[in-house]
């Protein structure tokens, strides 16, 4: 048996988390507020995963660049192949938030998608 | 001279949200004026994700937070000035302001809503020796040159400061491909939210070193070093803990301050403590129909309650165009003490407030198993435990008119942190 301290991310409140452990296998959680620290708790401890946030070049927009997002979580090994993926990319605008910029980012099965309305110049 | 019931004095989270708040109370007569080329303020720099969980329930970026608010504002058919400066508002609420379009010009208005936000602690505010090069940013600077101009500052990074920007930043940085050597920051705790030190530091192995400071910036023309040293518990240096750092670039991520110069000169009280208005239960000012919400009213850790408190402000601001103040009220002082820095608001008024006023504040340490307590006059009235409290993380208190109407005598309330007996 092993127990692991961890923060959650799931909100501003960052409630102290600990994780009991059994052959891998998750038995407790505790410290958590909500459902969210649950599922980020078991999450973090063997399949950890975020959300990706960064920005891509726009052409004939109002704006020089937009950002985008991951649709939804993704593996944290993942993070830096993913941005690896976006870092040439053009878009032309008009970009309207949820446009997919690029479908399955770095094999995950996750698209990324614009996260601002860029009007076009 | 144009006049409207309503002006705003900024066009982000605040301004926004007062905005839809106040034409949902009944105000046609509106203007928002904002200074940027677009409205959302500081949001449109925020692209990480996190804001809304209380608000939408679920998590935004900045950018997609703000849209929700800028349509909301569009339906409404709620009037706007893009790229305006507001240079005076007067205590008569005359505000002057310019843009290339209209040049010069004055309005007028019944109410004001002050929302213009906070800005920076620079490095001339912090006192940091050593060169004077390039290569020196505020977080918040940087954060606009990556995410909105597309312009990396550098490439070897040391920030000083442990505050959301700085954090955010130092994972930012990184994902563009630099190289964030050392977070620093000279308190023994961070300044920012611990989810942050997660998902920000601890995700890409970045160092944080608690208690320590800049304390030499080498470089002519451009950064080439930065010197960081522990400091005591006088926050003095230590000599012989210092590391040098080779870099090209040190972000300031030190602190926010309310950006209150027209709140000044319409004659508007600040606290010496928040750098912001001093305000009652209807977040009004000194200045009659003169109100404040958001960042310049005191710096906020969630945009939700900014959203929540400008709403307020709002719909306070469309009673007050209405009806004007009301007179001759009595009215009570909210005392912050024992580890309570300020209150907003800081003064009520019992027969004039909403059912329930949310009082909030921030505590001046790191407090582990303590209550927050509230006293009328000398009577406990409520105690609610906290597992931690620290002052990158923001309060509150709620006050329940009906329980204030059970003493007619009372003649100020207590706010402080006490030991969870």
């Amino acid at each position: 048996m092993s127990t692991r301290e961890l923060t959650c991310i799931g909100c501003p409140l960052g409630c102290s988390l600990s994780v009991t452990l059994e052959n891998g296998e998750v038995t407790s959680v505790t410290g958590n507020t909500c459902p969210r620290g649950d599922a980020y708790a078991r999450k973090e401890v063997t399949n950890p995963t975020r959300i990706v946030t960064s920005t891509v070049h726009v052409k004939n927009g109002v704006s020089a660049m937009v950002n985008v997002k991951t649709a939804s979580d993704i593996p944290k090994d993942k993070i830096f192949d993913c941005i690896a993926a976006i870092k040439d990319i053009v878009v032309t605008a008009p970009v309207a938030i949820g446009d997919v910029i690029l479908t399955n980012v770095a094999g995950t099965g996750v698209d990324i998608i614009a996260a601002k309305n860029i009007a076009a110049s | 001279m144009k006049h409207y019931d309503l002006v705003i004095v900024g066009g982000g989270p605040a301004g926004l949200a007062a905005a839809v708040s106040a034409r949902d109370n009944g105000i046609e007569s509106i203007l928002i004026i904002e200074r940027d080329k677009e409205l959302g303020g500081i949001l449109n720099q925020c692209i990480h994700n996190g804001f809304g969980l209380h608000t939408f329930k679920e998590e935004l970026t900045g950018p997609e937070y703000a849209a929700r608010f800028i349509s909301q504002v569009l339906e409404r058919g709620i009037e706007y000035k893009l790229n305006t400066m507001v240079m005076d508002i007067s205590a008569d609420k005359k505000i002057t302001a310019m843009n290339r379009e209209d040049g010069m010009f004055e309005v007028k208005a019944t109410a004001v809503i002050l929302a213009m936000g906070c800005r920076e602690r620079s490095r001339g505010a912090l006192n940091i020796p050593g060169y004077r090069p390039a290569g020196i940013f505020s977080a918040g600077t940087a954060q606009r040159l990556v995410n909105m101009e597309g312009y990396m500052p550098g490439r070897e990074v040391v920030i000083l400061g442990s505050g959301d920007i700085g954090l955010i930043m130092a994972r930012r940085m990184t994902l563009e491909g630099a190289k964030v050597k050392v977070v620093a920051e000279l308190m023994p705790y961070s300044g920012g939210l611990k989810r942050n030190i997660v998902q920000c530091l601890n995700d890409f192995n970045i160092p944080l070193k608690l208690s320590h400071t800049v304390v030499d910036i080498e470089g002519k023309n451009r950064v080439e070093a930065v010197t960081i040293a522990e400091v005591g518990p006088d926050r003095k240096p230590i000599p012989g803990t210092e590391e040098r750092y080779t870099c090209d670039t040190l972000l300031l991520s030190c602190g926010l301050i309310p950006e209150n110069e027209l709140s000044k000169s319409a004659g508007v009280s600040l606290n010496p403590v928040t750098s912001g208005p001093v305000v009652n239960d209807s977040l009004e000012t000194n200045v009659e129909g003169i109100f404040a919400c958001g960042n310049v009213l005191h710096v906020h850790d969630l945009v939700d309650y900014v959203s929540q408190e400008a709403s307020t402000a709002g719909k306070n601001a469309a009673a007050y165009i209405k009806n004007g103040s009301a007179k001759n009220t009595k009215v009570i002082e909210i005392l912050p003490v024992d580890g309570v820095r300020y209150t907003v608001p800081k003064y009520i008024r019992p027969t004039e407030m909403d059912d329930t006023l949310t009082v909030r504040f921030r505590v001046g340490a790191v407090y582990k198993n303590c209550s927050i307590a509230t006293y009328f006059d000398d009577e406990l009235i409520s105690k609610r435990k906290r597992p931690v409290m620290a002052p990158g993380e923001m309060e509150q208190v709620i006050l329940d008119k009906k329980k204030l109407g059970e003493y007619p005598d009372l003649s100020k309330i207590t706010i402080k942190i006490e030991e969870t007996i």
